[in-house]
């Protein structure tokens, strides 16, 4: 029997100050993604992360900027189509296009003034840092069958030969334009535009639907 | 109803039934009847084992008609299948031989033309996507070969076949061994054990009907229909494949054509495949009396199979001069009398019915003229050969060429699909063996390049594959000069009204040779005019034919010099349902919402949709209509305050040294000196001068701004921003990032919004000193909450904007709704908004614009510098005729009445237009019906508006502004409706209520 989808998710990092203010996008539908949980040897589950944080950074690959920023991070900045750097499980980096990236800290919520110290480094320099941790909601996807319920949407080819465990891309789900980051063996994170969000989880959870029932090949 | 088939049963233990399992008894009804089934039958194979092969009659001649073939090519049997459950609807238009049987279907024939249930499709539709380095479509011999050959190493191997079971070929032929194991079992045994590997897929009845660029294949599958009726929640009925493959194998097989004789259309005359294939994969016999009609070798393999099977064989009608082995040795062992050089040249049916009870045979000279007597052979069943066709569809697809081939009197694909390989009876090779070495050939030769280019390990594929061994006994393959085509038989009679062609379409050869008549040479044209190949079909059994009809009217005899028409997906038609997948009801298209949407779902508020995006329309309240609540929320904010959901607007922060210039190049007006902190409303154009869109932008720091856009504007004008920037102006250190979504919008507007905001954002000095008209501030909220907050205006009330990160939308909102009580604050919706800004006379790009408009006919000429040396648009906004004066121009339109609200489109004509026009006046006339009628223009906004206490709208017209004051005239429902043109603003025009 395959573990528990729901064990494999990213822990949930602690509540801070200003949650009480805020929902994120899919909280409306947290109680359908906790249903339709799908366990077994076609396992599969939805979450939504509570507020990663999220900042938008801009700057040419070897650039006195991506070097003020790649020294803000810790680690260097992803150089190519796919790449990830950093911790998946922690502070790391999408490639988005050759002079576009997302860094992304799944182990915090995010707090006003957290992306403060990337836009002050870059002071007077090119390039750019965002804070973007409320543009897009970041939902995750886990299990055996979560490849399975992507490719019913997803163009990309998302075979373990093609598409490695840390490995992103900008594409499409649907009609939902999104990144899609595989972070761990069965765990894929999925970021929709927060405007997306309502209709990206009830896709998926209609995509989810088949696998609790018997298979029908 | 009947209880029990009427008729004996055909079926017989003599052949093998490769395709039904004999310890699964089935029943199904059928026109009202019953008739005992196996599991694996298709309905036509069902409907023959109990003796039936009669279909509906023909769509427009009513003829009668049989079953002639046994797959997808059947022209004659249509069925409508009742709903098989709850979760299912009854589906018309399909092909009797297509249709699996299952225990307790219910099906009828149509004649042509199938009636669409009206009921609401409960079934589940869905599509998946699928990579392969290797896919292989038709799992016979040749596809199955291929599979074993090309799934070594890492290959990732998809193999596709239509069929409910895999053998294809395979699964009609009583003998075929293939490496000492029996064929239908071999078939079997290799997907077992190709299934072992995670990365081989198969997938049965699963059509491939489309193959596009770059080796991109779309299926359908039918997934549920041959199971047991049951609720499946979520597990879809039918399944669209997308399947990307870098290399793709072709291994369709071949259809076989019928023979164009004098009524070769009677109930009883089948395709000799089609009668083995009933024989020897379902054990259902069509025929007891048989008479065979050939061209070639193939039938004779039919011939023997029947006799085996229990049959009689009563005549071998050959067109070719001399026996060929097969022909000697079919005539030996079934005892039926070998004709050579001869035709059926027509058909009787009994005169108890309309099958057929005998066929008439006739000599052929040199020239293919009748000569000598003719016979007459009793027969239930003529089962005739014309010959094969390669199923080169889903090649020719990808533009995929074909050429002639005489020995096989076929069109066969030529080697021009990059990435396609061709294999088995598609190549014009009919044999088993041969399937099994160009399928082995083709799939090794597709694992290498598929490996060369995706850099994977091939594994030992990449050597010499072995093929599989055949062993078949009575094979008779086409080849060489043994196909003899008999493209026209003459008729006795002289008549060639029914000698059919094309059967779904009731087209005989006289109607080609009227459109040959008509002086049509070209088969694209003979096709139109005829309707062959048109129907459901698609003319499957009838192109080539048509083809050879017309070759032979013009004297051609290269076939492949009269041309092919070219096939188009879909192979076979698919249900619409099938494509529109999950697309359907609440999951049509994404609906965009903004963090506050819950609110207004509470709020009972009616959506607008603005691109994908539900913007608030109206908050209508006790029972309020649509125009009572904007009456009511229009009315709030200018006396008191209202708030409107603002989230959509297009936002894009802009930062670079050179950020105010970039910003700069865009607006027709300047930014290179707005100071930080400050915000002003720019007018974008493209280089055609005409507004594209508008909106307010920020300086948020020397080299950072936010740029706000029209909501449906967002992305053409962020993708707008990014061309001019990495194609024209790569130097300029400028970067752009989309942040619409990162915030939320909040609008509140109306004389009281200052003390709204005072209350919402404590520490901020609100006042009009501190806090000027088009300016910015960043506060925080009394609930904690960092915002930014504007002073902006699209009502020409004082307004401010509150701008939270997205995920506080909803609590800023409640904010706002608690601070805005003791004020009656009143949500309000896009209409509301519509109606404030058109009393201001400030326009909705889009709305009041087509890109035909310029700032100055928008009536926005302020707001075009002429200091500035370069703007996009500019120079076209200098030519002649962007400067004319009787250009239109955007101004107020009032019906005199004060009681008509202008329909949007009202076009203006003339005052003295004349509704009963004489002979030469020179007044225009009302309706275009009495003369040319002048539009002066249209309207592009109109409304009731509360606070001017009359309708308005606005209106694009010639030289309008000059016509301030001016009556012109609007037909409304069919009356003339007298309208006074006005200055664009009519509502506090000196701009007093900006400051509050």
């Amino acid at each position: 029997m395959a573990e528990n989808p729901t064990t494999l998710h990213t822990p949930e990092p602690p509540a801070v100050p200003l949650d009480e203010h805020r929902l994120t996008p899919a909280a409306h539908l947290a109680g359908d993604m906790e249903a339709a949980t799908v366990t077994g040897a076609r396992s599969v589950s939805l979450r939504e992360l509570q507020f990663p944080l999220q900042i938008g950074l801009r700057g040419e690959i070897g650039s006195e900027s991506a070097q003020l920023i790649e020294k803000e991070l810790g680690f260097e900045l992803p150089s190519r189509v796919g790449q990830v750097t950093g911790d998946p499980m922690g502070l790391h980096v999408l490639w988005l296009s050759p002079d576009d990236f997302l860094a992304v800290d799944v182990s915090t919520r995010q707090q006003p003034g957290d992306s403060d110290r990337y836009i002050d480094a870059l002071a007077g320099k090119p390039g750019h840092a965002v804070e973007l941790s409320a543009n897009r909601t970041v939902l995750e996807l886990v299990g055996a069958a979560a490849r399975d319920v992507l490719a019913k949407s997803c163009h990309a080819d998302l075979h373990p030969r093609e598409f490695g465990v840390n490995t992103a891309i900008t594409t499409n789900l649907g009609k939902v334009p999104i990144y899609l980051h595989r972070a761990g063996e069965d765990v894929w994170r999925i970021y929709p535009r927060q405007s997306f969000a309502d209709f990206t989880v009830r896709w998926l959870l209609d995509g989810m639907k088949e696998f609790a029932q018997d298979e029908v090949l | 109803m009947t209880t029990a088939s009427s008729s004996p049963s055909r079926r017989t233990d003599a052949a093998p039934g490769h395709g039904i399992d004999r310890s699964q008894p089935i029943t199904i009804t059928f026109g009202g009847q019953k008739y005992d089934a196996f599991a694996g039958d298709s309905l036509a194979s069902a409907l023959i084992a109990g003796g039936n092969l009669q279909t509906a009659n023909s769509m427009y001649l009513d003829r009668p008609r049989g079953i002639l073939a046994a797959g997808v090519e059947e022209p004659n049997g249509l069925v409508t299948v009742k709903a098989r459950s709850e979760d299912d609807i009854d589906e018309t238009m399909l092909p009797v031989t297509s249709v699996e049987a299952t225990d307790g279907l219910e099906a009828f024939y149509v004649s042509g033309q199938g009636a669409l249930d009206p009921t609401p499709d409960p079934a589940l539709y869905d599509r998946k996507h699928m990579h392969a380095d290797v896919l292989i479509v038709g799992a016979g011999p040749a596809g199955l070969a291929a599979a074993r050959a090309a799934l070594q190493g890492e290959a990732r191997v998809v193999l596709i076949d239509k069929e409910n079971r895999p053998g294809g070929s395979l699964l009609s032929s009583r003998t075929a061994q293939i490496d000492g194991t029996d064929g239908a079992q071999w078939a079997a045994d290799t997907i077992a054990e190709l299934s072992e590997n995670p990365d081989f897929t198969y997938l049965s009845r699963t059509t491939a009907f489309g193959n596009y660029d770059s080796n991109y294949v779309i299926a359908l599958q039918y997934r549920t229909d041959h199971l047991e009726p049951k609720h499946r929640e979520g597990v879809s009925r039918q399944r669209v494949w997308h399947i990307r493959a870098d290399q793709v194998v072709l291994a369709p097989g071949a259809m076989e054509r019928p023979i164009v004789f004098s009524t070769n259309d009677r109930p009883g005359v089948m395709l000799a495949g089609a009668a083995r294939t009933y024989t020897n994969r379902y054990g259902a016999l069509p025929g007891q009396k048989i008479a065979v009609f050939t061209t070639n070798d193939s039938a004779y393999e039919a011939a023997l199979d029947l006799h085996a099977a229990g049959a009689e064989i009563v005549a071998l009608v050959d067109s070719r001069e001399k026996a060929s082995e097969a022909a000697t040795a079919a005539a030996e062992r079934t005892g039926a009398e070998l004709s050579l050089s001869s035709a059926v040249i027509g058909t009787n049916a009994s005169v108890m019915g309309d099958r057929l009870a005998a066929v008439s045979i006739s000599e052929l000279d040199a020239d293919g003229a009748l000569t000598g007597e003719t016979r007459t052979v009793d027969a239930d069943l003529l089962a005739v050969s014309g010959g094969f066709s390669p199923t080169v569809h889903l090649h020719t697809h990808r533009q995929g060429t074909t050429t002639w081939n005489t020995e096989i009197a076929g069109f066969v694909p030529n080697d021009d699909v990059t990435g396609e390989h061709c294999a088995g009876a598609l190549t014009g090779d009919f044999s088993t063996q041969g399937a099994l070495d160009t399928g082995t050939r083709a799939g090794a030769a597709a694992l290498a390049a598929a490996a060369a280019n995706a850099g994977f390990d091939p594994g030992s594929g990449s050597g010499d594959a072995k093929a599989p061994s055949a062993q078949v006994a009575d094979e008779a393959p086409l080849c060489g000069a043994e196909v003899k085509p008999l493209w026209l038989v003459p008729s006795a009679t002289g008549s060639t009204d029914d000698s059919f062609v094309d059967l779904q379409r009731d087209q005989a050869v006289s109607d080609i040779e009227r459109a040959y008549g008509a002086g049509m040479t070209n088969i694209e044209h003979i096709k139109r005019y005829t309707s062959i190949g048109t129907a459901n079909d698609q003319g499957k059994t009838s192109g080539v034919n048509a083809m050879a009809v017309l070759a032979h009217m013009i004297g051609e005899e290269d076939l492949g010099a009269v041309g092919v028409s070219g096939y188009r997906p879909p192979f076979t038609a698919l249900p619409f349902a099938a494509l529109a997948g999950r697309e359907r009801g609440d999951l049509f298209d994404p609906a965009r919402v903004t963090a506050i949407q819950p609110w207004h779902l509470e709020a009972g508020c009616e959506f607008e949709d603005v691109g994908q995006w539900k913007r608030p329309w109206f908050f209508a309240k006790d029972g309020e209509d649509m125009h009572q609540a904007v009456q009511r929320e229009s009315k709030a904010v200018r006396d008191s305050v209202g708030y409107m959901d603002g989230t959509t607007l297009g936002k894009i922060e802009i930062r670079g040294q050179d950020a105010a210039e970039f910003v700069n190049r865009f607006y027709t007006n300047g930014f290179k000196l707005l100071k930080v902190g400050k915000g002003r409303y720019g007018v974008m154009c493209g280089v055609d001068g005409m507004i594209m869109d508008d909106g307010v932008t920020m300086r948020i720091a020397d080299d950072r701004f936010l740029m706000t856009t029209t909501s449906s504007g967002a992305a053409a004008v962020f993708d707008w921003l990014e061309e001019w920037h990495q194609t024209e102006w790569p130097e300029l250190d400028v970067t752009l990032t989309s942040v619409t979504e990162q915030y939320s919008t909040i609008t509140v507007a109306g004389p009281k919004s200052r003390d709204v905001i005072a209350k919402v954002a404590p520490g901020l000095d609100v006042s009009n000193e501190a806090f000027a008209f088009m300016e910015f501030q960043d506060a925080e909220l009394s609930n904690g909450v960092p915002a930014r907050i504007c002073r902006i205006s699209f009502s020409g009330e004082l307004s401010f904007e509150i701008n939270v990160d997205a995920f506080y939308g909803l609590s800023a909102w409640k904010l706002v709704e608690e601070a805005g009580a003791e004020f009656d604050i009143t949500p309000y919706g896009t209409e509301t908004m519509h109606v404030l800004r058109a009393e201001k006379g400030l326009i909705i790009v889009g709305q009041d614009t087509d890109g035909t408009v310029t700032p100055d006919d928008a009536g926005l000429g302020w707001a075009v510098s002429t200091k500035k040396k370069h703007f996009i648009g500019k120079r076209s906004l200098e030519r002649e005729d962007s400067q004319r004066p009787d250009r239109k121009q955007l101004v107020s339109v009032m019906s005199v009445d004060k009681k008509t609200v202008l329909p949007e489109g009202a076009q203006l004509i003339a005052k003295d237009a004349d509704p009963t026009p004489k002979k030469g006046s020179v007044q225009d006339p009302v309706t275009p019906s009495n003369g040319q009628v002048h539009s002066y223009g249209f309207v592009t906004s109109s409304y009731m508006s509360p606070n001017l206490g009359r309708p308005f709208g606005l209106a694009l017209i010639e030289s309008g502004r000059e016509r301030e004051g001016e009556i012109m005239k609007s037909l409304v429902n069919g009356e003339l409706v007298e309208v006074e043109i006005g200055p664009l603003c009519l509502f506090d025009p000196e701009g007093k209520r900006r400051d509050g």
